[in-house]
């Protein structure tokens, strides 16, 4: 029987009555009396010298206030990298300074070196013009290709840094021996050659920003589009700017979408608050569409050569990776850890494959900075693992389904330390495999792949049996590792005299559901009703100092501290019980609602203990506080591990190359379960994404540094008729062992797992077809099949 | 977008006296020239909107054939063109999105002449008459080039008269991002012989497969043309097709035309 309420309800999205009613609050929605507009003035060209910024017209235009450059801001900090990195040789990577405007060189198209702050966005719009048809810009060769950024001394993206090379990173370098060796006396090597292509966020709400200072006190604020403000408020505060924390709020509303671009400190957020200050007027900001795709953080952009050893059965013996991963012109704040722990630290896979070792070079290039984007190193490591496993099996002819029933680790072998220094705590991956052959029918296929042939379409099926790691992250691991944030989280219950409660959480919610699925929690662990609920969100003067939402973790780390600051309100309350009802307070039970002491029927309803804890007449104060309500901080012993396997199949039309996406199985384990509804919506959107990076996505930069897909009309999006109905399943379930709730994080999985099952199924099709075709880079474009048949 | 002045004349004359003022420029559904003007390609001092005007609405049989408004939307066409073109009809439902087609008109398009545009193929392949205030041009004569075309300044469309054929299709092969035509083909089966018109595919704009037509002409048949070849040399190439596959499509959607036609 489905729960109607509660833990494991598909209880539906409250905050999607506003959303889809138009009553949402964005940050664009906000107005302010007196306000004033923002406009960047953005670099033409990839790569160039600063010879004068031509300010002097725009200064006299109409409306305008104020003109910013490069130089306004040279004394104040750099965006920092949020992760220290070293090379394999022991050096710490390097850091250029990421200004907020660009000052003596613009490093991409895009890059913002000065901004004009006017009455109206149009004048602004209009000065801004002006200043770019006033500015020098020597420009200088592109550095586009990140080998030949490597090869190339001569051209830097930083001056200081001679190979553009941020750092070569071996993990774990000391297997390196072991692992070459390993590979050299195999009787087998796969070898593959691939690239992970980079995509644009396109988060529906663009970008934005709104300053304020209050001169009578000093303050400022800073209303933004984040996924984590207490992080931004860091940020633009004690790094940036310099203004003491306390002086400053930071207040992300609803906001439209991140998918990770929207954790990161823009240059745009410090430059309105500095605006706001010396004009003492609010100023606003707001990336127009083709802003967004030129300055956004991008995500993925690997260059990645995988060999996979193994014997002669397809026992896997070792994998080895190299690859080059573009960071673009500056150190967005996640960008160091994306491509190295949380990318080569999953390159085991579900798999017991005793060596490994993964090699990057993150470089430089005069393009957009890349960063983590939904799912954030993991697709990478899939995607490179599960191509090369199905490459192997084609070489060896074997079966795929049994190369990995062959190689996964098995349900004995848990807690297990991978060869890359996880511990995963606990999974099961025979069992979502077979859940999804079964849920597949994959015993049908060949009579599938008849009916496709009848209509002249060549039908093939792909596999993908995909691990991550989420629920980011305990702090003393990503201490160790170089991270320069903790990765904890905090939620704080007041519980109101009416007995209704507000729940201030540091997770944010972007779209994900928080609102319903903490609400959830609360009602199953209170006996309250979810609509006695209020969970807030996105507003630093209101919220304990959490970390946001990013990695899959806001119920697996802020809804674990949520539910230990419940257990403080229970046992407060129990407190409160036993003084009410004259009994020991052991000797008080919880339990529907209600507190009760033991064995009689004397009790007190949970409104009836909130009611006195604000009326507290008769409390002996000595021993009891009045009040309810309870904060707690919570840091995850370990990372958690959803796991599954993923099917697709699709159908090739031959004559054009066009991959239609027949079906899509999906068997996951993402341990408890709290909205079954949300889970499926957020598998249905990862997968969504992960067919659109595998056969429609792709940010492309020419050899002048110039973003070819700049827009709609050639970045291809996923829509709604590019993807079939999904068959989710979640039944397969192994709790996570190290937290209460046993929950793992479904937010990633589907845009880690589905990307190498669309293209392993397009390989298979082909190759059923009789075309010998190893692989094809993505996106597995109509062109780029028909042209890979043709060849 | 900067500034500018709008008028909404409700007869052509007006209109086209609105359009004598300097930096004047028509307007039809806007889905082309209103997305330029946001970005700041354009700048027009007055947008004279032909949306008002009665005569540039419609679709009805009269001389010569089927007769569009040159102002009417896609959605137009779409609905009620059915019964007596209904290969136009299902060109102009595959235009964009319900937005677009509501908006978007077909005049318009015809002005602008992407070259990856769907209707430009369907006047073409038709042998239409481009109707405009001041002369009546032949689609043989109209279409030159990408984005170029025989209208003159100031000169409005008015409306598009396309003969019946005995049978036509179109075949649209979507552009995976846009959705505009990566390469799109219409056949039509005349009495005097068939017409193939390609769109998407060449450097030149919209074009005529001579080849193709002649071989349908003697064997209105798929086959017909299966071992025929379309020459890449003028195709274009970007990150959506390479000229060799647009050649390809040009091929392929012409025999899927053929084989469609009703
Ligand atoms: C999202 C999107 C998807 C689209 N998909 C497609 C598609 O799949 N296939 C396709 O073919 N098109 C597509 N289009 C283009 C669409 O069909 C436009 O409607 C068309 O290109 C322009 O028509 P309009 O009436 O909007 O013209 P406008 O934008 O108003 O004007 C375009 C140009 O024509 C001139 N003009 C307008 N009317 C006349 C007239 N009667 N006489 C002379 N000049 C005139 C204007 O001065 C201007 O120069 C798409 C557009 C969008 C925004």
């Amino acid at each position: 029987m489905p729960k109607d309420s509660g833990i494991g309800a598909s209880s539906k999205r409250r905050e999607d009555i506003r959303f889809l009613t138009g009553r949402g609050v964005y940050t664009d929605d906000i107005t302010l009396h007196g306000e004033l507009h923002a406009v960047m003035v953005r670099s033409t060209v990839a790569n160039g010298k600063i010879v004068s910024v031509g300010t002097a017209r725009a200064e006299t235009m109409p409306g305008v206030q104020a003109v910013f450059t490069g130089a306004d801001f040279a004394a104040v900090g750099g965006n920092p990298a949020g992760w220290l990195i070293n090379s394999r040789d022991g050096t710490p990577m390097r850091e250029p300074k990421r200004p907020v405007l660009a000052h003596g060189k613009v490093r991409h198209v895009g890059d913002a070196y000065a901004a004009v702050v006017a009455n109206t966005y149009e004048q602004a719009r209009d000065a801004a013009q002006a200043i770019s048809d006033d500015t020098v810009i020597e420009e200088l060769p592109a550095i586009v290709n990140m080998a030949a950024a490597v090869a190339n001394p001569a051209n830097r993206v930083h001056d200081e840094i001679p190979d553009n090379v941020c750092y070569d990173w071996g993990w774990i370098e000391d297997n390196r021996a072991k692992v070459d060796a390993a590979i050299k006396s195999a009787p087998h090597v796969t070898t593959l050659e691939l690239v992970n292509n980079r995509l644009v966020p396109n988060a529906m709400e663009p970008r934005a920003s709104i300053g304020e200072y209050f001169p009578g006190t000093g303050d400022y604020k800073l209303t933004t589009t984040s996924q984590n403000p207490h992080l931004t408020r860091l940020l633009v505060a004690a790094f940036v700017l310099g203004i003491p924390e306390n002086k400053l709020t930071v207040v992300a509303p609803d906001v439209g979408g991140g998918f990770g671009s929207k954790i990161y400190h823009y240059g745009e957020e410090a430059l309105v608050l500095a605006a706001a200050k010396k004009l003492h007027r609010p100023v606003r900001w707001t990336a127009e569409r083709s802003e967004s795709f030129l300055s956004d953080a991008h995500g993925r952009d690997h260059e990645t050569k995988i060999e996979l050893a193994s014997d002669l059965e397809g026992n896997f013996i070792a994998i080895r990776t190299t690859t080059l991963a573009n960071v673009g012109a500056y150190l967005s704040n996640f960008s160091t850890v994306t491509p190295t722990f949380l990318h080569g630290t999953l390159m085991a896979g579900p798999y017991k494959v005793p060596n490994v070792y993964v090699n990057v070079k993150t470089v430089f290039t005069n393009t957009a900075p890349v960063d983590a984007y939904r799912g954030a190193g993991r697709p990478e490591a899939t995607y490179s693992i599960e191509r090369v496993v199905d490459k192997m099996c084609r070489e060896l002819n074997l079966d795929p389904f049994e190369v990995r029933r062959k190689n996964f680790l098995t349900t004995d072998m848990f807690p297990y330390t991978t060869p890359v220094g996880l511990v995963y705590d606990t999974g099961n991956y025979q069992a979502t495999l077979e859940k999804a052959v079964q849920l597949a029918d994959v015993a049908g296929f060949e009579k599938r792949a008849a009916a496709s042939r009848a209509k002249g379409r060549l039908r093939g099926m792909g596999l993908s049996t995909w691990i991550e790691a989420c629920g980011i992250a305990p702090s003393h691991l990503v201490g160790i590792l170089g991270a320069r944030v903790g990765l904890y989280d905090a939620a704080t219950v007041r519980v109101n005299a009416t007995g209704n409660l507000s729940v201030m959480v540091g997770a944010h919610s972007h779209g994900q559901g928080h609102e319903t699925v903490f609400a959830q929690i609360v009602s199953s662990k209170l006996g309250v009703p979810e609509s006695s609920v209020e969970i807030v969100h996105g507003d630093t003067s209101k919220i304990p100092f959490g970390m946001g939402s990013y990695g899959s973790r806001s119920l697996a780390v802020c809804g674990v501290a949520m539910d230990k600051a419940l257990d403080k309100i229970i046992a407060k309350g129990k407190k409160i019980a036993a003084h009410m009802l004259e009994a020991a307070e052991g000797d008080i039970t919880f339990a529907d609602g209600k507190f009760s002491v033991a064995g009689t029927d004397k009790a007190k309803t949970f409104g009836e203990i909130a009611f006195s804890a604000y009326v507290p007449h008769n409390y002996p104060l000595e021993t009891l506080e009045p009040g309810l309500e309870e904060t707690a901080f919570y840091d995850p012993a370990n990372f958690t591990y959803p796991a599954g396997a993923y099917i697709c199949e699709v159908e090739v039309d031959p004559d054009t190359g066009r991959v239609e996406v027949a079906s899509f199985t999906c068997a996951d384990d993402f341990g408890n379960v709290m909205n079954p509804m949300i889970v499926e919506g957020q598998v249905h959107g990862g997968v969504g994404q992960g067919i659109g990076q595998a056969l429609l996505e792709n940010a492309h930069y020419d050899e002048n540094g110039q973003l070819l897909t700049g827009s709609y009309m050639d970045y291809a999006m996923p829509r709604a008729d590019d993807v079939p109905f999904y068959t989710v399943d979640h039944s397969c379930s192994t709790p996570c062992t190290h937290n209460p709730l046993g929950v793992k994080g479904c937010g990633e999985a589907g845009a880690i797992g589905s990307p190498p099952a669309v293209v392993n199924a397009v390989i298979d099709a082909l190759h059923r077809a009789g075309h010998k075709i190893d692989h094809i880079d993505m996106p597995v474009s109509p062109s780029r099949v028909w042209s890979a048949m043709n060849a | 977008m900067h500034n500018f002045d709008f008028v909404k004349p409700a007869s052509v004359a007006d209109a086209v006296a609105a359009l004598s003022t300097e930096g004047a420029q028509a307007l039809g559904g806007g889905q082309t020239l209103i997305a330029t003007m946001k970005q700041r390609l354009a700048d027009p001092a007055v947008l004279v909107s032909l949306t008002g005007i009665a005569d540039l609405q419609g679709v009805c049989m009269g001389d010569g054939g089927l007769h569009v408004g040159g102002a009417t939307p896609h959605a137009v066409v779409a609905r009620e063109a059915g019964k007596y073109y209904p290969a136009l009809a299902h060109l102009a439902g595959g235009i964009g999105d319900p937005a677009v087609r509501n908006k978007g008109t077909i005049g318009g398009s015809l002005a602008n002449n992407d070259p990856a545009a769907c209707y430009p193929s369907a006047a073409l392949a038709s042998g239409a008459t481009i109707v405009t205030n001041r002369r009546k041009i032949a689609a043989d004569d109209y279409f030159q080039g990408m984005f170029s075309t025989a209208l003159d300044e100031g000169e409005i469309i008015t409306s598009v008269v396309f003969p019946i054929p005995e049978k036509a299709s179109y075949v649209k092969f979507n552009q995976p991002a846009s959705r505009f035509a990566l390469t799109g083909v219409f056949v039509a089966k005349y009495a005097g012989g068939v017409r193939v018109a390609a769109t998407g595919a060449s450097n030149n704009g919209v074009f005529r497969w001579k080849a193709a037509e002649q071989a349908l002409s003697a064997n209105f048949a798929a086959s017909a043309i299966a071992g025929l070849t379309v020459d890449d040399a003028d195709m274009i190439s970007d990150l959506h097709g390479t000229p060799a596959y647009r050649a390809n499509l040009v091929k392929v959607l012409a025999g899927r035309a053929v084989s469609a036609a009703t």
